[in-house]
């Protein structure tokens, strides 16, 4: 996730992506009776691949926005380009065919169960039915529903984040290269959203879609995309960005009032535990005389010792005082050993360490194994030298996005002049 | 006198939908068979109802000491070409109801005629609001006596009830579902016939379930301008002072009435897709 190299940058893009870009290109929509544009003149470059969240108090037109990409709302002036190919024109059910759309909650049909909601589009676009059992299948286990229990489920037979799920599976039915999404997380408790998110991000790794996706909510923005969209009324694009820059160089006030409070925070759960630099400590095993483990900490001057097993995996984590009062160290594990797994991110990092009596907390990456220590100076230092990089990167291969008129509005001090670059598929259409 | 029972039934009309979200339980499969188990108990009990109170009925005429006009007016054969009568008034009535109100209300749910919408219920609503028996009268004046004229008088009757839920059935279908047809590339009739539709089953069927009981009352004032039907035992026991004939032809119209009830509620049943709670 936190990660911004361009889609050109890595070795095969055309192997992996499987998403399409997308380029709204002076896109306007006027409803008849209102002054005011809901959209006013917005061009904006969806790159192939990356998750683009649209974010922005409500009524800024985000959704209207979202809506035009697959022309449920027709826009009033301008082109919808996808993949490079222009689909304003084209007959709308057929580009919406093509385009994956999850709503709030699923929007899934109470009468038709899991399997038929699935099959809605593959149906329509005239799959045999072996094909489209097969895929339901599939989908359901990416999605991480056991098929044999959940395919013949009604809607209200699942939990409000299973019906999310399927919502997901049934808008990849079709394996659309464009998803839409519609505050896909906005109807599930917070846990539940939390653990979804993750699982997109999962699935976005392997099926790497052009995702693009409306929230109120900033932290999802940061923590989903690759790229955010801050709108204000009319749909005027205020910073367009990786979240990393935002965070660290908001635009305006606008932008920084919408990030909040904890901009600081925030930029905690762009990095991951493994992208910072560990501490080493002093190991020694269950059996070791605690004389010999102090005078090794003596030596090196450290003042925990960390016990692990055989297979590297971390049991205990001894203060000298601790060590000063056996003979010779035990076997047992303790159930209170702040641990946290090299795929964390700071901010869970940080959440364990407060609460542990030492301080710092105890990596392990794959199976278990004991990698280093993490403690609060690692992360400080890690946090400004995010923080000074994102101010100072020129955020390379830059989406463009700019209203009519207001050129000015993505100004960012310290952004060159950005040009429109078509994406791997040679989208662009300028 | 003959229009209570469709005041009863329409009356308990609102049964299903007001229980529809009563057991909107989230469970499995277990659970709906349950319900659907006790949903079949009070149908029952409805029917066995309707089939004790004929028997009752029954067995007072024939042990009743009845007089030859009564005789005559009461015989099984007379009675059975009566409701025969009846019976065809009211389901040619209903028929035409439906392939009227059902694809009127659709259409007036869709959007470039939502905005007469208002205007076409108000003049139905005309139809319901006045006295049953003064549009019988007054069609009567205006079209001739007869089987046809009871007919006509019958829908305009029961136009309302079929439309209005109707349009209530498909105004109540959640709009995101449909915009969630729609932005899966679903075209607006894939969308009508296979979310919007389906969804509005329930409230569709127990507005024609009242519209059908609602025409079996009304069914016998078609008497009064010579259109057949169990009215005449009714009539005929007022203006003779009978008043064997006149509760005989009441209870009959009122039993008729909770049978069509009961179909009508049979088929609810059936009808009901799966998946809704």
């Amino acid at each position: 996730m936190s990660d911004n190299i361009p889609a050109t940058a890595s070795t095969d893009p055309a192997s992996v992506i499987t998403g399409a870009s997308i380029l709204l290109d002076q896109v306007s929509k006027r409803y008849p009776g209102q002054a005011k544009a809901a959209v006013d003149g917005l061009t904006m470059e969806i790159p192939a691949g990356k998750i683009v969240m649209l974010v922005g108090p409500s009524g800024c037109g985000k959704t209207t926005t979202l809506k035009m990409i697959n022309r449920l709302i027709e826009p009033t002036e301008g082109r919808i380009v996808l993949d490079g190919d222009d689909v304003t024109g084209i007959n709308g059910d057929d580009l919406r065919r093509r385009i994956g759309y999850v709503i709030q909650a699923g929007g899934l049909f109470p009468h038709m169960t899991v399997a038929t909601n699935i099959a809605i589009v593959p149906k329509m676009l005239g799959w045999s039915k072996d094909r489209v059992a097969a895929r339901v299948d599939e989908l359901l286990e990416l999605v991480s529903l056991d098929p044999a229990q959940y395919r013949d489920r009604f809607p209200r037979e699942l939990s409000g984040g299973q019906q999310q799920r399927v919502g997901v599976a049934r808008a990849l039915a079709a394996d659309p290269p464009v998803l839409l999404m519609d505050e896909p997380f906005g109807a599930v408790d917070p846990i539940t959203r939390v653990r979804l998110q993750d699982e997109l991000i999962s699935i976005q790794k392997e099926l790497q879609k052009t995702i693009v996706c409306v929230t109120h909510d900033f932290d999802e923005a940061v923590k989903l995309g690759d790229w955010i969209a801050i709108f204000t009324e009319g749909a005027q694009l205020v910073q367009y960005d990786t979240p990393e820059r935002i965070l660290a160089e908001p635009a305006n006030e606008f932008v920084e009032n919408f990030i909040g409070a904890g901009a600081g925070l925030k930029q905690l759960t762009l990095t991951r535990v493994n992208e910072v630099e560990l501490q080493s400590a002093v190991t020694a095993s269950p059996g070791d005389l605690s004389s010999d483990v102090l005078s090794r900490l003596d030596q090196q001057g450290h003042d925990h010792a960390v016990i692990i097993d055989g297979r590297n995996r971390p049991l205990q984590w001894l203060s000298r005082r601790q060590l000063a009062r056996l003979e010779r160290i035990g076997s047992t594990r303790d159930p209170r050993l702040p641990v946290v797994g090299e795929r964390a991110t700071l901010n869970d990092a940080l959440d364990i360490m407060l609460v542990s009596s030492v301080g710092a907390a105890l990596v392990t990456g794959g199976r278990d194994s004991f990698r280093g220590v993490v403690d609060v100076e690692t992360i400080m230092v890690a946090m400004s030298q995010a923080h000074a990089r994102a101010r100072t990167s020129h955020a390379e291969g830059k989406p463009v996005g700019i209203n009519t008129g207001a050129l000015t509005a993505l100004d960012g001090p310290h952004d060159g002049t950005a040009p429109l670059r078509s994406a791997d598929r040679g989208a662009g259409g300028e | 006198m003959s229009e209570r029972p469709g005041v009863v039934a329409a009356g308990t009309a609102q049964g299903p939908t007001a229980s529809a979200g009563t057991d909107a339980l989230p469970g499995g499969t277990a659970d709906t068979l349950v319900s659907r188990d006790r949903s079949w108990l009070p149908l029952l009990r409805q029917l066995a109802g309707i089939i004790l109170a004929g028997l009752v009925l029954a067995a007072w005429l024939l042990s009743a000491e009845l007089t030859a006009t009564e005789q005559i007016t009461l015989n099984p054969a007379s009675l059975l070409v009566y409701t025969g009568e009846h019976l065809a008034l009211t389901l040619l009535a209903a028929a035409i109801v439906l392939v009227v109100a059902v694809p009127l209300g659709i259409l007036l749910t869709r959007r470039p005629f939502r905005r007469v919408a208002g205007p076409v219920l108000a003049v139905v609503n005309l139809g319901q609001s006045a006295p049953a028996i003064g549009l019988v009268v007054l069609l009567a004046a205006w079209l001739g006596f007869g089987f046809r004229t009871a007919v006509v008088a019958l829908v305009v009757y029961a136009l309302l009830p079929v439309l209005r839920n109707t349009m209530v059935g498909i105004g109540q279908v959640d709009p995101r579902l449909v915009e969630a047809g729609r932005g899966m590339g679903m075209s607006a009739a894939a969308v009508l016939l296979r979310v919007e539709l389906p969804l509005a089953v329930p409230i569709m069927l127990a507005g024609i379930r009242t519209a059908l009981v609602l025409l079996v009352g009304t069914a016998a004032l078609s008497t009064f301008i010579n259109g057949g039907g169990l009215g005449i035992l009714i009539t005929t026991g007022v203006n003779l002072n009978l008043s064997r004939v006149l509760i005989a032809g009441a209870v009959i119209v009122a039993l008729l009435a909770l049978l069509v009830d009961w179909v009508g509620r049979v088929v609810e049943l059936l009808a009901r897709p799966k998946g809704l709670a």
